[in-house]
């Protein structure tokens, strides 16, 4: 007798479970939260937080905020920032001052826990929200953030 | 031939077999090497350091700031628990006042990321029984809180949002609104969840009475969380040792005596409901408040030994430093849970079949960087 309970009982809880997945197949649309990736670029955006890789941004003018400071330098837990500086003269104060030469990033080494850009003083470095970061080869990983010729904005102090 | 002639030549002799370390039912790369007898398992041997990245010699020396977001690829499913931990232990060793807002939001996203957590389970233990189902349920519910992650900490899985005196950042002002969404709609959803999987007679075949762990074997193994509640040991850091914000909030430990899979599945299923009791608790009053307090630039903790323990979605995780009043821990070691756990495997999978195994194993919900650090 048993075992035709237990065939009983199994197609009533199959029965049970088929009436769950029964509504979504007919309410398929409904409550769907699958993204159509790469078809819905041009309408997806991104969360303003959202870490996707460092950049410094610039003005029209060509110019960044960044002192060179290192202390993004000092934060990064991984190595993946590197600031090469010099001294050079001030043209406004004609004093020799800290001038930033190349701000290297390297995105393969990031583990985006934003720790450099919590530390910077002047808020030179921004997180971006792209995410589409994979190249051919892994040397364009290694970014330079500050543009050619670019210059520190006046009155950006420490 | 005659028959014994054939009985002769069919001996039956133990052989190994490997399972793993890229078997799909042991989510993530453990090995385990197991001595069987026909079907019946005689011995299992669970074989690490497939990922072991040094990551408590890293912390060695890392800053303290630095060490937290290694903690995130540990347990990657209870990243904010862990993070939690280590600061929990730098903020008690400095003697720092925590502002009341930190502990609360600390609280609530602790909670998100074991409902979290217990979603992914739900999903891929069902899936090693064979119900691909529950997958897609499991996850589509998980999207909804990665999304309030992603919106208030900037990242979905690894999310380095608590720092040692506080919070990286304010709560985005959505966030209040979208946790709140999130409990109307999973409200709805997690009955679902027992109708769909809980109560179908296959699978509680396969579990009942599967990979049973009395008491006193979970106590000796050092069992903790799910697979100890489930085995009756009361043992849910949360109540025991309240930190944070846990003794503002009523809630009940789950506990069943069966120790079985079964009793393990429903400890998980349970503990969802009360997790979001402690969510509905709490979303209403966040106090106003600083969402961090200053620290050093360069924090330096004080000479001495520094222990705290929290309750993860996988059970307690122990931070223990050993500084030397430099900058650098002189020696950091986590007690974390999925180690302990794994402890016990062989003790409940000898004499089961491999599919028992397998059951076992689901239900041990083992995350092995957690394991393997």
């Amino acid at each position: 007798m048993s075992y035709f309970g237990d065939i009983y009982r199994g197609i009533k809880t199959l029965l049970t479970g088929m009436s769950v997945t029964g509504k979504y197949f007919l309410h398929s649309r409904k409550g769907a939260i699958t993204q159509q990736y790469p078809d819905n670029r041009d309408t997806l955006k991104m969360f303003d937080r959202f870490r996707g890789e460092v950049v410094m941004p610039h003005n029209e003018n060509n110019e960044h905020r960044c002192t060179g400071c290192q202390k993004c330098e000092l934060a990064c837990p991984n190595g993946s920032i590197e600031i090469i500086w010099d001294r050079q003269i001030d043209p406004e104060s004609g004093k020799k001052k800290k001038m930033i030469d190349q701000h290297i990033y390297h995105l393969g080494m990031c583990t985006m826990c934003g720790l450099c850009i919590e530390a910077c003083p002047t808020d030179a470095i921004l997180w971006a929200q792209n995410f589409e970061n994979s190249v051919y080869n892994r040397a364009y990983l290694t970014k330079v953030l500050n543009k050619p010729g670019s210059k520190l904005m006046p009155g950006v102090e420490e | 031939m005659d028959t014994t002639t054939i009985k002769s030549n069919f001996k039956s002799e133990e052989y190994f077999i490997n399972m793993g370390p890229q078997h799909p039912a042991t989510h993530g790369v453990l090995r385990l090497l197991l001595t069987i007898d026909g079907e019946i398992i005689k011995k299992v041997e669970p074989d690490l350091g497939y990922i072991h990245r040094s990551i408590e010699k890293m912390c060695e020396r890392d800053s303290y700031q630095q060490i937290v977001h290694l903690t995130d690829r540990m347990d990657y499913l209870s990243s904010h628990i862990n993070n939690e931990a280590v600061c929990l232990t730098v903020e008690n060793a400095l003697q720092l006042e925590i502002p009341e807002r930190v502990k609360v939001i600390r609280t609530i996203l602790g909670e998100l990321t074991r409902l979290a957590s217990h979603q992914l389970w739900w999903g891929v233990m069902g899936m090693d029984v064979g119900a691909l189902t529950t997958y897609f349920y499991g996850f589509r519910d998980r999207e909804l809180i990665n999304d309030i992650f992603e919106e208030t900490c900037g990242a979905r899985l690894t999310m380095n949002y608590n720092i040692p005196g506080g919070l990286m950042f304010d709560i985005h002002p959505n966030f209040v609104q979208r946790t709140k969404d999130f409990i109307t709609h999973f409200k709805t959803k997690l009955p679902e969840y027992d109708r769909l999987l809980t109560g179908n007679v296959i699978f509680q075949k396969r579990m009942k009475g599967v990979g049973i762990l009395s008491k006193e074997d979970a106590i000796s193994f050092g069992a903790s969380g799910p697979v100890g509640r489930g085995s009756g040991y009361s043992c849910d850091v949360r109540k025991h040792h309240p930190y944070s914000a846990y003794n503002q909030v009523t809630f009940n430990e789950v506990l069943k005596t069966e120790g079985d899979s079964l009793a393990r599945y429903q400890v998980r299923i349970e503990e969802m409901w009360e997790s979001m009791a402690i969510i509905e608790q709490l979303i209403d009053n966040i106090p106003e408040g600083e969402y961090k307090v200053a620290t050093n630039a360069v924090i330096k903790l004080p000479k001495g030994e520094f222990y705290q323990k929290v309750e993860t979605a996988r059970g307690e995780l122990g931070v223990y430093i050993n500084s030397t009043g430099t900058k650098n821990p002189y020696r950091l070691k986590f007690r974390s849970p999925g180690f302990s756990n794994l402890s016990l495997l062989n003790h409940i999978a000898v004499g089961g079949k491999i599919g028992d195994l397998v059951a076992s194993m689901a239900t041990l919900d083992l995350v092995i960087p957690d394991i393997d650090r």
